[in-house]
């Protein structure tokens, strides 16, 4: 590696090192080197989808089993999705050009009455980082905006988040208006946000709780599946 | 202040009731005891407040003040609302079987109920400071969310606030023109309410 000035020249790294750098960089919230080496692994030929999964998703995984481990905390985690976004919106068009297929399609937003949305935002981001198209419906949604959004949108997920023991409960109030009107099973429903747990998802009638970004992506992912074979088994029959 | 607290003096007689509360509340408890008298029936131990930003280690810890001094009261009771512990709280105190003040958090307690919620509906963007938190402001909201390192992260936690409610426990000129201090440097509308303690007052009256 050579020093530039006392900086790390980028250029100077080959692709395995330069993957590498651009995780440390991610790790330690540094968007304007992450979106330098980004552009770098573009420019030496590498896809988008590659560039994306190994450098940024890789990062940003890593950052989230130190938040889990508790190495990391919020600020940090923070920041590393600042710096994330940053590569996301160089790749973003670039991926959209590809016309690749997307693994599926989630409509997430935030509760009614509640305001917070930082994992909200990770989760969309680590989701479209997976290959998922997401549409966030924001913050404080009702449930008429929630299913207006999925007749819309005709996603495979719905994802909904609260930080607020006040209006988790809410949850329920949109998976019951769903059960009314026979759509429930329309939809996979993941729920997520600092006060549930798995008892609670069980009980307002989701099918998972995501304790962080990269258990929604590894759910979202076993249940995309999981749905894409029974329907391939159903056609069989 | 030895008056209230769970560490008796050898020799002593402990109090017959234990408050376990939140470090937020040790002070507005401790006035609330004094207020009503009760300070040879009722003592008081504390959680650190450090956890309102962990909520998820409430529970675990409350547990464990709970076990540790079990023996020595007649009754124990809880100062801590669900306080984002999603519940984990109250399932904790139902195997423990030790009952706590009721209320999502002390902003509900102090304020009441209703007027929490008439708050909060009229506004969802709100955020919320009483006595402990003006005091504490730096520490928790400022340092403990990296602002004081990170200052360009304010959007990203504040972005959706719209105003800054001051629920006062005390009238205290002082604490008044900090919060509004800090809701001008989180760049919130500012709000104040008085509450007192009554809320509180009343539980403590209960527990005695």
């Amino acid at each position: 590696m050579s020093e530039n000035g006392g900086e790390l020249d980028l250029r100077s790294l080959d692709d395995d090192e330069l993957v590498k750098q651009i995780q440390d960089d991610l790790y330690d919230g540094l968007k304007e080197e992450v979106e330098e080496g980004t552009r770098i692994l573009l420019e030496r030929g590498w896809p988008p989808y590659k560039v994306l999964t190994e450098a940024l998703v890789g990062g940003m995984t890593i950052v989230g089993v130190d938040f889990r481990d508790g190495i990391l905390f919020v600020p940090e985690v923070l920041l590393a999705a600042n710096a994330m976004k940053g590569g996301m919106a160089i790749l973003r068009p670039l991926l959209a050009e590809t016309g690749a297929p997307p693994v599926g399609k989630m409509v997430i937003g935030t509760v009614k009455g509640d305001i917070h949305d930082i994992g909200k935002n990770l989760v969309g981001m680590m989701m479209e980082g997976a290959g998922f198209e997401v549409v966030d419906l924001g913050i404080n949604c009702d449930v008429d905006k929630y299913l207006k959004a999925l007749e819309e949108h005709k996603p495979d997920i719905l994802g909904m988040s609260a930080l607020l023991t006040t209006t988790m409960p809410y949850m329920k109030v949109v998976i019951d208006t769903m059960k009314e009107k026979g759509i429930r099973d329309d939809y996979i429903v993941l729920v997520g946000g600092a006060p549930l747990n798995e008892a609670f998802a069980e009980a307002v009638g989701a099918d998972a709780y995501c304790r962080d970004a990269a258990v929604a992506v590894e759910t979202a992912k076993e249940f995309v599946a999981r749905r894409h074979n029974m329907r391939g088994a159903a056609v069989t029959i | 202040m030895p008056m209230a607290s769970a560490s008796s003096p050898a020799g002593s007689p402990p109090g017959r009731t234990l408050l376990i509360a939140c470090g937020a509340l040790a002070r507005e408890t401790l006035a609330a005891i004094e207020a009503s008298g009760l300070q040879d029936r009722i003592r008081i131990t504390c959680v650190s407040a450090l956890l309102h930003n962990r909520p998820q280690h409430i529970p675990e810890a409350v547990r464990a003040k709970i076990r540790e001094h079990r023996d020595d009261f007649e009754r124990i009771f809880v100062l801590y609302g669900d306080c984002g512990t999603g519940g984990e709280l109250d399932r904790v105190l139902a195997e423990e079987g030790v009952e706590r003040i009721e209320g999502p958090h002390c902003y509900a307690f102090y304020a009441g109920q209703d007027v929490f919620d008439a708050l909060s509906d009229a506004e969802p963007g709100t955020f919320y400071l009483t006595d402990f938190l003006v005091r504490q402001f730096d520490t928790l909201v400022i340092e403990g969310l990296g602002l004081d390192r990170h200052p360009e992260l304010l959007p990203l936690y504040f972005g959706n606030y719209k105003r800054l409610v001051y629920l006062a426990q005390t009238e205290d000129p002082e604490l008044r023109a900090a919060a509004e201090a800090a809701a001008e440097r989180l760049g919130l509308a500012y709000e104040y309410r008085f509450t007192g303690l009554s809320g509180l007052a009343a539980f403590v009256r209960s527990a005695g």
